[in-house]
């Protein structure tokens, strides 16, 4: 780490993401980011949630429509994390950047919450609408199957004890998995197609009403807001957690020479 | 050239002589079709109709079974390091090693297709839709395990690791290679839609295998 500041402090005339590569320099950017950051998110969580309660009622679906406004944004979120892992499992391949593992690795957990309250969300929407909580409908068998991958993911994390290798391996992984994901919703959907008539899911037609698209999108953005605060702290977290690692690992070395 | 065959001749000759454990795979395939008329009743009508499932998802087991002696074994006596270090590249080097694999632990699965369709009261033409379908469908299996057991070779307790990584990626051949068989057997659509999907699968596998395979040995093993 001595090192690397060294190297870093000569370069110091533009910011880049090479800047950032430096961990003091990435935790002292975000200590001051990060309180921000997370005001912004509890107002627009607030106004969200406020502008979707007043949101009116569907003709067909009644107040269940209200669901959407949690759902879709995790559903959303759930692809969009595994996209933010990919672009960080670039990072640790190709440029070795320091901070593209430890936002990876920070982003896994993260995903699979997202994915997993996406899976609830809509299970809980299709028991009034369905009439069953679970439908093997292709949407949500592939929103499963991503949730299943999140959980070997993490649990390749959890296997390796270096982070750095644990970085690269799942690193490719994540890149594998990102060529598959497309083949596995291809195939889920044939499959459903071939199995069960089209589900009941309609939104009534192609287009929503603006009294629905306005919460929406601001539940999407609030939601997003969200994961940024939230990746953020945990990378945080994860560079304490390694300075820690390393602080024992030098006390332990010391004690037995 | 030469030394991407002699690999392959080296690892067939130890997954066919004593202690290679080739046939293992055919055996757990056997085990597993017999125990599958024990959960759901002797009722021939019923094997009949989910007789080509039973036999992918056999199939699909006991190739999960096998994958992790692909570099295990390699990695403990040290030739991996030596297979690592060569001059042939190591993306061939995979794809060979993966090659030889399903020589010795696919195909024999798919010989023995016909006598475990028997058992499930399988007609001439469901077999053969059967067996054509794990032929285009199973170097898939292999070629995407692969990755699976590079990563899990790295670990030192990869065993179940590999299944929970590898098997949500064997989806898509499951589907193709089920709805190959159905449409040949029942219809009512073609044989020739999916299966063209599941070869093109097989394909995309032999492209992403051993290139990730590749890359993770190189990261893993420093």
């Amino acid at each position: 780490m001595q090192i690397a500041c060294n190297v870093y402090d000569d370069y110091q005339d533009a910011m880049t993401l090479i800047d950032l590569a430096n961990p003091t320099r990435f935790l002292t950017l975000t200590a001051r980011l990060l309180p921000w950051l997370a005001a912004l998110t509890a107002i627009l969580l607030l106004v969200g949630l406020y502008q979707s309660a007043m949101a009116p009622d569907d003709y067909q679906q009644g107040a269940t429509v209200k669901i959407m406004f949690i759902h879709v944004p995790n559903a959303w979120l759930s692809m969009f994390v595994w996209g933010v892992m990919s672009l960080a499992a670039l990072g640790t391949l190709v440029w070795r950047h320091p901070l593209a593992d430890v936002a990876a690795k920070a982003a896994a957990p993260i995903g699979a919450a997202f994915t997993f309250l996406a899976l609830l969300t809509g299970s809980l929407w299709g028991r009034p609408m369905w009439g069953t909580y679970w439908e093997w409908d292709a949407r949500l068998t592939s929103v499963l199957i991503l949730f299943l991958m999140y959980l070997g993911l993490i649990a390749l994390w959890r296997a390796v004890e270096d982070p750095s290798r644990a970085a690269r391996a799942a690193a490719i992984l994540t890149l594998v998995g990102a060529i598959n994901l497309p083949i596995i919703k291809f195939s889920v959907d044939w499959w459903n197609t071939l199995h069960q008539p089209a589900s009941v899911m309609r939104m009534g037609g192609p287009s929503l009403d603006q009294a629905f698209l306005i919460p929406l999108l601001v539940m999407a953005v609030a939601f997003s807001l969200l994961f940024v605060t939230l990746h953020l702290a945990a990378m945080r977290n994860e560079i304490l957690r390694r300075r820690v690692r390393a602080l024992q690992m030098m006390q332990v070395s010391r004690r037995s020479a | 050239m030469t030394a991407l065959a002699a690999l392959i001749t080296r690892d067939l000759k130890i997954a066919l002589r004593v202690g290679g454990g080739a046939l293992i795979g055919v055996l757990f395939f056997l085990t597993v079709v017999v125990l599958m008329p024990f959960a759901v009743g002797p009722d021939l009508a019923l094997l009949t109709r989910l007789g080509p499932a039973i036999l992918w998802l056999g199939a699909l087991l006991a190739s999960l079974l096998t994958l992790d002696r692909l570099f295990m074994a390699d990695h403990e006596d040290g030739s991996l390091d030596l297979i690592v270090m060569g001059r042939a590249p190591l993306e061939l080097a995979c794809a060979a090693k993966a090659l030889a694999h399903w020589l010795a632990a696919g195909l024999p699965l798919i010989v023995a297709t016909p006598v475990l369709g028997l058992l499930l009261n399988l007609d001439a033409t469901a077999t053969s839709a059967v067996a054509l379908t794990l032929l285009a469908g199973t170097p898939a299996l292999t070629f995407t395990g692969m990755i699976g057991a590079a990563l899990a070779v790295t670990l030192h307790r990869g065993g179940l690791l590999l299944a929970v990584l590898v098997l949500p990626l064997s989806i898509p051949v499951l589907i193709f290679g089920v709805a190959a068989s159905q449409a040949a057997i029942a219809g009512p659509l073609s044989f020739g839609t999916p299966f063209s999907i599941l070869c093109a699968l097989s394909l995309v596998s032999f492209v992403i295998g051993p290139f990730a395979a590749a890359a993770s040995l190189r990261q893993g093993l420093d």
